[in-house]
């Protein structure tokens, strides 16, 4: 009996696949065009660089040295004016308001005792938002401190002085550092999503059963089922890889081939993680929400918004279960800091292991629903 | 336009329908626990647990007690002490740590002339967060060192203190930043991200034409499928206070009225803009993509959750106007944390009352479109 080999039987599926995406015109485009929206939105929301925090002045003392410590607030950029008064009852209206998250008020009296060394401002933070009122409440301190010293000229040099540098983002901007997180974001969404919700498309339409009495074994069904979805990861990978350069301007100090060796390692853990989910659900209703149950956990313990080292040492541990971790270090260290593989193996094996955990146990999974 | 018995089956007809989906069910209710315990627990704006390595140069006692000053503090642990300045690439390359503090042979010998000694940090810049925070503590370690060695020379006082205070979160607890706009997170995935299968589902499977095919207008269709989904959400947002303020001791200083009625209005609006996705989608694969993109990624990036609006160009800060979870998480946190009323909150309420009824219409309307 001439049978069609393996090769052809997975090429007729992955044509079949491909055929099936790019009917729907609209998807296509959602598939491209959205990682990019996602890459600006990103791009540009995402910035934890604490500036121009909008600040409400009390002046009760209205004297010139009150008024030149207000300046060198709002000198420093780090600060901005968002309305001033003489009462503090406003004081407490505009950050009830959340009109401002800085109150700044200097007390009556102030150029007097500021002469006699004993004068003392008040800062009051909104600390709703912590990470920002944290930053703020730095900088305040500092320029209150450099106020005072430029105004005391008998104080004697400091006896300690601190010089400090940054490398890699010597400017510390804080997108340099996002931007290359977001291609690992993006493509994990996008890797996961479509193949948990394409596999359950067919489980509900009743496809998948005509699928299975094929010759096709299952090993070669999900080879042909997430194939078409890695190769439109991997353009956009490239795609948002390229948008980061040029309109980022983000650097890139590493190995491009690298990075893209990378984004098909991760991708098979990823695009596992959706097979996994595709067997666990009947309806693209539930892959939808069990995926968020996926999704965010990968999102949140990846070390992407919030730093793995703050985590409690068993969380820490669970990171390592996590391939958007992983990939995310391997992109900003390519991106950033140009390291190529003699310093990122241990990333790379990590990414491999967890691919061929999470591939197989979804094949087994897949295997065992599909008979 | 709107017939009681009408509208009622429908939503009997939706609400069999999400219950024969048990697991669907269980989901939605399962979803903002797991994510409450998880950001609860395990994430964390802090700072803390900064490794650095020492470069000691000058390995006098001097050096030794700047050091220590270091090991003591919280904030930081000392994990390699390298002899060579070359050493600190590599460290910094593997991201063995973040921060290296070099101490330079002349350290002692310029203090004990009463010249100003210098001392290095080189930080890893690629973590900008951290680094500024780390910048920060570092200068006030050294700085505090430095005013125990004047202190011999007799005290010194700069003339100004800041006295600083923090409103409504005292000690800077993130989780009583993110619990709040956690809320506000879980209602967009729930209530945008869910309801935006429930119209392309009926075409997928062919129901649409059944429901085409009865006397019911387009009006209680959308209400039908807004009203079971409003009732899940309101649940949701309960339950998730309840966890917050008993698991993770959220302040919840406001009315629990105050927080009810502008949710009511959140989650209509968000409700109405999922099934507008909906019903222009057709297949729920494009569904949750363009949900995703409309509701998701929106309440966590542009609502001020975790980045602040103020922080962003004006063309992005224009377009975080038409999303109602910047004026509901306003509203979350001022009942939270601040203890704020309709005095202070009408103004967003209006907002989102606005933005309901226009996405409901919206929904009606290019719902219509897809019948005939």
């Amino acid at each position: 009996m001439i049978a069609p080999g393996r090769m052809e039987r997975v090429r007729e599926l992955v044509r079949k696949e491909l055929l099936q995406v790019f009917r729907d015109p609209r998807l296509v485009r959602m598939v491209l065009v959205a990682p990019v929206i996602q890459l600006l939105a990103f791009g540009y929301a995402v910035s934890t660089d604490v500036r121009d925090t909008s600040t409400f002045v009390v002046d009760e003392d209205h004297t010139q040295a009150s008024r030149d410590l207000a300046r060198s607030f709002f000198a420093s950029g780090y600060f901005r004016l968002a309305g001033s008064s003489d009462r503090p009852a406003d004081l407490v209206k505009a950050i009830d308001s959340g009109r401002a998250l800085v109150g700044l008020e200097i007390p009556r009296g102030f150029a007097r005792k500021a002469a006699a060394d004993a004068a003392s401002v008040q800062v009051i933070l909104d600390g709703t938002s912590s990470n920002t009122a944290t930053v703020a409440m730095g900088y305040a301190g500092r320029i209150v401190q450099s106020w005072a010293q430029a105004r005391a000229t008998g104080l004697p040099s400091p006896p300690l002085d601190l010089r400090e540098r940054a490398w890699f983002n010597p400017a510390l901007k804080s997108r340099d550092y996002n931007v290359p997180a977001v291609i690992g974001n993006v493509l994990m969404i996008l890797s996961l999503m479509l193949t948990a919700l394409a596999v359950v498309r067919e489980r509900e339409m009743g496809t998948l059963e005509q699928l299975m009495v094929s010759p096709l074994t299952p090993g070669e069904l999900i080879v042909g089922k997430t194939v078409p979805f890695a190769l439109l990861c991997m353009v956009d990978l490239v795609l948002i890889s390229t948008v980061a350069l040029l309109w980022f301007r983000v650097p890139f100090h590493g190995n491009f081939l690298l990075l893209l060796l990378a984004g098909a390692l991760y991708l098979v853990s990823t695009l596992g993680f959706g097979l996994l989910i595709s067997t666990f659900s009947n309806t693209q209703q539930e892959a939808v929400l069990t995926s968020f149950l996926f999704i965010m956990p990968l999102l949140l313990l990846s070390g992407f918004m919030f730093p793995v080292t703050s985590m409690p040492v068993g969380f820490q541990w669970l990171t390592m279960l996590n391939p958007v971790r992983h990939f995310l270090e391997i992109v900003r260290a390519i991106f950033l800091k140009g390291a190529g593989l003699d310093a990122l193996w241990p990333q790379f094996l990590a990414l491999a292991l967890i691919g061929t955990g999470v591939l197989s146990l979804s094949a087994a999974r897949f295997r065992k629903t599909a008979t | 336009m709107l017939d009681r018995t009408r509208l009622m089956a429908v939503i009997r007809k939706e609400v069999r329908q999400f219950r024969r989906d048990s697991r669907s069910l269980v989901l939605a209710f399962v979803l903002p626990i797991v994510l409450l315990v998880f950001f609860g627990y395990a994430i964390t704006w802090d700072v803390n647990d900064i490794r650095m390595a020492v470069v000691d140069q000058d390995h006098g006692s001097r050096a030794r007690a700047l050091v220590d000053a270091f090991r003591a503090a919280k904030l930081f642990r000392v994990v390699a002490t390298p002899e060579r300045t070359a050493d600190i690439r590599p460290l910094l390359d593997r991201s063995v740590v973040r921060m290296v503090l070099v101490i330079p042979p002349t350290f002692s010998k310029d203090l004990g002339a009463g010249r100003t000694a210098h001392v290095q940090a080189i930080m890893d810049g690629s973590d900008a967060n951290t680094a500024t925070i780390a910048i920060g503590y570092t200068q006030a370690l050294v700085q505090q060192y430095g005013a125990r060695l004047e202190a011999a020379n007799g005290p010194i006082r700069l003339p100004v203190e800041a006295r600083t205070r923090v409103w409504f979160n005292e000690e800077l607890s993130s989780s009583n930043m993110i619990v709040p706009g956690l809320v506000v997170l879980i209602m967009m995935i729930i209530a945008g991200l869910i309801t935006s299968l429930t119209i392309a589902r009926e075409w997928e499977r062919g129901t649409m034409e059944q429901l085409a095919a009865t006397p019911v207008t387009r009006l209680e269709v959308v209400l039908g499928k807004i009203v079971p989904f409003l009732v899940i959400g309101m649940v949701d947002v309960a339950v998730t206070s309840v966890v917050g303020v008993l698991l993770f001791h959220v302040p919840f200083r406001g009315n629990a009225l105050f927080l009810a009625g502008p949710t009511f209005l959140f989650l209509a609006g968000t409700l109405g803009l999922g099934l507008a996705i909906s019903a222009v989608s057709r297949t729920q694969l494009l569904a949750t993509q363009i949900g995703m993109l409309a509701t998701f990624l929106p309440g966590l990036l542009l609502s001020g959750f975790m980045y602040p609006i103020e922080n962003m160009p004006p063309v992005l800060q224009l377009i975080t106007y038409f999303v109602p979870a910047r004026y509901f998480l306003v509203v979350v946190r001022g009942v939270f944390l601040k203890g704020v009323g309709p005095g202070v909150l009408w103004g967003q309420a209006v907002l989102m009352l606005v933005y309901a009824v226009a996405l409901i219409g919206l929904a009606v309307r290019s719902f219509r479109k897809e019948i005939t």
